[in-house]
């Protein structure tokens, strides 16, 4: 019953209707089917796609670059937004930098690590990481400060130490905030790095898609687009399935206006 | 006797937004012996928190010194802990009542070999049995203190300090609340010192009660409470040495 109640009928509905509206319009006219070839087409192409060895590596090729990069981007936004936050001094010496850098497009940085890395996966990596820093930066800086102060006062007169108080309790505390950075993030790596094969070409789904284009095979580029969708649907659907176990804590607490 | 406990001439001021500053607390002085339940009683916003800060070394005093056993307190005592007024603030929402509890262990570093079961002990003695997987936002006011007092036992601090640690229960869990509380002090040992408004409170609980001001606060008067033990909430309120002690106390506070 859950299962049933959860799905928008309407909405699914009206998507169906688009794309039945989508087929018959590509099928009755030449014109529209070379920008937009029928759905059926474009789901035959697509089927045979993600039996062919080459499409596999392409996604094998974007998932390992989102992954480093997207990991070690939060793995180094955590620790320094935790101590940016923590200690004034050092946010201080780098607030200036931190608010010169966070609203440049990161696309705009491609160039850059091009001509520090060349063309590769290296840049690639470091491309996504850069974007993903920024909204774990600030999210984590935001969840220190915010901190009831209470908690620190707790672990200070339980005879924590500065180190212990970080990691037990400003960084589960923090953890809320945290998350919401590393949900934004999730989406930007994407975007970087399907934007960066394009640029750098080779393998990756991002060139593939490129790739296809050029080669006029447009039923393969849409293809590869919809791949593109459903992985970034499912990556952010294994995102929410952990975040839901990791920050239960977090609704409960909140719904019984505690934090 | 020995004092565990020593405030000397202990004065906070604040500073305002203004540039003014409040004086807070004004020279107070007293001391707590080994083993011994003290009370402070006083008006709201007396100064009463940022005296126990004070002692904890969590808020240096302005003027004055504090001596824990014999030792300066620049910064938090390690036998010392203080239970905060805002005890849900103060828990840990991101650990069950049992992780609360374990945080009290863990933070002493003295690994026991039965850190599980040690916590589940004193989970049952603050009565909060069969709640050990629940989390805090899932219990009442007065289980949310009873897990704060918990965590505050696992540690095994040699002096407890409360903030008016029953002041927001209703009066059932509060009287419930004050037992526990004894319970525990007769069968540890810990040297309590609490501060509440609350002076049949502080008269049913301690051994010694100083009476403190309004802002600035200084100590008025020094009473020793010698009603027998164990306490019982009825005879021992209905004790006429109980309402005397109630009616001096009342008087000196409201002059
Ligand atoms: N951090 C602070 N900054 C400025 N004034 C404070 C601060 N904390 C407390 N005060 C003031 O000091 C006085 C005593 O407060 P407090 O110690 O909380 O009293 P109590 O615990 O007895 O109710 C109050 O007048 C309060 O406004
Ligand atoms: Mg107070």
């Amino acid at each position: 019953m859950r299962v049933f109640s959860r799905i928008n009928l309407p909405g699914l509905l009206s998507f169906l209707a688009l794309l039945f509206l989508w087929e018959i319009s590509a099928r009755s006219s030449q014109v529209i089917q070379s920008y937009f070839p029928p759905v059926s087409e474009i789901i035959r192409s697509l089927l045979s796609l993600i039996f062919s060895r080459e499409v596999v590596a392409h996604l094998l090729a974007t998932l390992g670059r989102f992954l480093t990069g997207y990991l070690l981007s939060a793995l180094i936004a955590v620790s320094l937004g935790i101590l940016l936050g923590h200690f004034r001094f050092a946010y201080a010496l780098f607030e200036v930098l931190i608010e010169f850098l966070r609203p440049m497009p990161s696309v705009a940085m491609i160039p850059v690590a091009i001509l520090l890395l060349g063309i590769g996966n290296a840049m690639i990596v470091a491309v996504t990481l850069y974007a993903c820093t920024w909204p774990i930066l600030i999210n984590t800086i935001d969840g220190v400060r915010n901190i009831e102060p209470t908690l620190i006062d707790t672990g200070r007169t339980f005879g924590l130490g500065r180190w212990k108080i970080l990691k037990e309790i400003i960084l589960p505390a923090a953890m809320p905030y945290i998350v919401t950075g590393l949900r934004i993030s999730l989406a930007i790596a994407l975007i970087l790095v399907t934007t960066s094969e394009m640029v750098v070409g080779g393998s990756g789904l991002g060139f593939f898609i490129l790739d296809e284009e050029r080669s006029l095979s447009t039923t393969n580029m849409y293809a590869g687009i919809v791949i593109v969708a459903v992985l970034g649907y499912g990556l952010n659907r294994l995102f929410l399935f952990f975040e839901g176990k990791a920050m239960a804590w977090h609704r409960g607490a909140t719904a019984r206006g505690l934090l | 006797m020995v004092a565990i406990l020593e405030v000397k001439k202990v004065s906070k001021s604040y500073r305002q937004l203004d540039g003014e500053s409040t004086l807070a607390i004004d020279e107070i002085s007293f001391r707590v012996e080994k083993g011994e339940f003290v009370s402070l009683v006083g008006p709201s916003g007396c100064g009463k928190t940022t005296l126990l800060m004070c002692i904890a070394g969590l808020n240096p005093p302005s003027t004055g010194g504090l001596v824990v056993k014999d030792v300066e307190v620049h910064g938090p005592p390690s036998n010392l802990v203080l239970v905060f007024q805002e005890f849900n603030k103060s828990l840990f929402a991101w650990r069950s009542i049992l992780g609360n509890v374990l945080f009290g262990l863990e933070a002493r570093e003295k690994r026991s070999q039965d850190a599980q079961g040690e916590a589940r002990r004193l989970i049952k003695l603050v009565g909060l049995e069969g709640f050990e997987r629940h989390y805090p936002w899932e219990l009442s006011g007065g289980m949310q203190q009873r897990v704060a007092i918990a965590r505050a036992l696992a540690y095994g601090p040699e002096i407890l300090l409360m903030d008016e640690p029953f002041g927001s229960v209703d009066a059932l869990t509060r009287l419930e609340l004050e037992d526990t509380l004894l319970k525990i002090w007769e069968d540890l040992g810990t040297t309590i010192l609490l501060v509440t408004h609350d002076i049949e409170e502080a008269i049913y609980l301690s051994d010694r009660i100083y009476v403190v001001s309004r802002r600035p606060s200084r100590i008025l008067q020094t009473i020793d409470v010698d009603l027998s033990r164990p306490r019982h909430q009825i005879t021992t309120r209905a004790d006429a040495k109980f309402m005397e002690l109630r009616n001096e106390i009342y008087r000196q506070i409201s002059q």
